[in-house]
């Protein structure tokens, strides 16, 4: 079941934050509050651009107390599939767009007695929400932020100023510093939870770090949400609903699926949920798994597909739908 | 008489080592003596350099695993007279521990079930505590009429050691307390309770 209740909202506010970095402020259109979230939510943006509807998922980066509007950072992105680019140079304040309801899937554990963060560039944005939840809930906290030069760092000054030097610690790339992941690590209290939020390989290398010096996977939490990746055209057959439906090279299978008017279910729209989990009844070619959800002997049983980035090299799929 | 099929029910996944852990911190009770030694057969004796041991006899006085265990070299060994007393040193030393500390407890479910506990109120997931059952399979159960706990019960139904009522022992298990569910059995009609059956020898 997809949990899709929309809110329609305008945008009411565009902030340029840092370089190629917009703050994007979404206010209701009907006036009525947003619900409360919790630190580390996302929603799920869905833009008219031109004939294509395009929905990409975003963390919020507002306080979670903010019942007025919800705010989210966007870095255009050099080979966009075209949300970062509609974002960055179409959207006006004062447009009108559509917005899910917010959905945590990289919430902070309560059980914890601290928390340690460790971001890579535009993965700061959850980790504004968490802090500012953290820091209420009176939670030890520290922020550990890589960025590529000070001026592509959105909100390290802000941060540091809000929170203190001593629990917000820069490291930038261009002056050869990165986060010294294995001494942060060392000598932390029982009971720390380390959260990553970056590109694949810090949060692979961040990950495999913590593990090899003996902490559990349980106190682990990591958090990309991946655009689908293009490949070659295809088709779907649908072994339910007895169809047949094109999907283009820069199209996702759920994308072609709702262009051509089928409701499949979804949450987060980037291989990280588990929620467009379809059943693969046959393929004729090869399944490309391409999420972070499905176990290793799942992708290798030719069973299971993630329909919002997975894809195949072949001729036809058919699913259980 | 048992209710079973409830999916709280611990499973005792097993000792394991973690060879990456910086330090392991071992609670061992009676037989669970055994589980440690079954493990340095399979990984070696050099997690022992880094291991701090604790231990309780339990029923097991006879069998002298206490002098086995002591004998091991292990960084640290400390006995416990009783379970209590071992517990509070555990809380000590997990008050003091650092992540890259794994912790293992073996004994009877009743002891992992509170040493369990003391790990998660210093914020440890149970999930990553390595456990293994070893020993009687005698059961720590809570009355959920008065409360009172009864700790080594092998008959459902049992009484209460507090309240005095029978009770059914349910598979229902809560991890907050470290105990199986107890509950009456002959409310309708008292003094109508099946005879207990020996079912945790």
């Amino acid at each position: 079941m997809t949990i899709n209740t929309e809110m329609k909202v305008r945008v009411a506010q565009i902030a340029q934050v840092a370089d190629k970095v917009k703050r994007f402020r979404f206010e209701r259109a009907d006036g009525q509050p947003m619900p409360v979230f919790s630190g580390g939510a996302h929603v799920i943006v869905s833009m008219r651009d031109g004939k294509a509807l395009r929905r990409n998922p975003y963390s919020l980066m507002s306080s979670p107390e903010d019942t007025v509007g919800y705010e989210i950072s966007v870095l255009r992105v050099e080979n966009s599939r075209g949300g970062s680019a509609f974002l960055h140079e179409k959207l006006k304040e004062g447009d009108e767009l559509v917005l899910s309801q917010p959905v945590n899937l990289f919430a902070h554990d309560h059980r914890a007695k601290k928390h340690i963060m460790m971001a890579g560039g535009i993965g700061i944005t959850p980790f504004i929400a968490m802090m500012d939840q953290m820091e209420r809930e009176g939670a030890a906290f520290e922020l550990h932020y890589a960025v590529r030069t000070r001026t592509h760092g959105a909100y390290w000054k802000e941060l540091q100023q809000r929170y203190g030097k001593h629990r917000v610690k820069i490291y930038c790339d261009e002056e050869k510093l990165f986060i010294p992941v294995a001494d942060v690590l060392a000598n932390q209290p029982l009971g720390t939870h380390l959260y990553v939020c970056g590109p694949a390989g810090m949060i692979n290398g961040v990950l495999g770090k913590a593990r090899e010096l003996g902490w559990p996977k349980q106190n682990l939490h990591s958090e990309e949400f991946l655009a689908p990746p293009p490949g070659k055209a295809f088709q779907v057959r649908l072994a339910r609903a007895n169809r047949t439906i094109d999907v283009a090279p820069h199209q996702s299978i759920l994308e072609a699926l709702e262009a051509n008017g089928v409701e499949a279910p979804y949450l987060c729209r980037g291989g990280a949920c588990g929620q467009c989990e379809t059943g693969v009844v046959s393929c004729d070619g090869e399944l490309e798994h391409n999420d972070h959800f499905l176990e290793p002997d799942d992708k290798a049983s030719g069973k299971k597909i993630m329909i919002c980035v997975s894809r195949i090299k072949g001729n036809a799929v058919t699913l259980d739908l | 008489m048992l209710v079973a099929g409830i999916k709280s029910r611990p499973v005792y996944g097993g000792l394991n080592v973690d060879i990456h852990a910086r330090r392991h911190l071992f609670a061992l009770e009676g037989e669970g003596a055994l589980a440690l030694l079954d493990q340095l057969k399979a990984v070696g004796m050099d997690v022992l350099k880094t291991a701090d041991i604790l231990y309780v006899a339990s029923g097991s006085k006879a069998e002298d695993h206490d002098r086995t265990l002591a004998a091991l070299g292990a960084d640290s060994f400390w006995l416990a007279p009783t379970i209590p007393v071992l517990l509070n040193r555990f809380h000590v030393m997990l008050g003091q521990a650092h992540m890259g500390t794994c912790i293992y407890v073996a004994g009877t479910e009743g002891f992992i079930g509170q040493a369990q506990q003391a790990a998660m109120n210093h914020g440890v997931d149970p999930a990553s505590v390595h456990s293994e059952h070893r020993g009687s399979a005698a059961r720590r159960v809570q009355c959920v009429h008065c409360k009172g706990i009864t700790d080594n019960v092998t008959t459902s139904p049992y009484t209460c050691s507090a309240c005095g009522l029978s009770l059914l022992v349910r598979d229902h298990y809560s991890r907050r307390l470290g105990a199986f569910q107890g509950v009456c059995i002959d409310a309708e009609e008292p003094g109508t309770a099946p005879k207990p059956e020996e079912l945790f020898p």
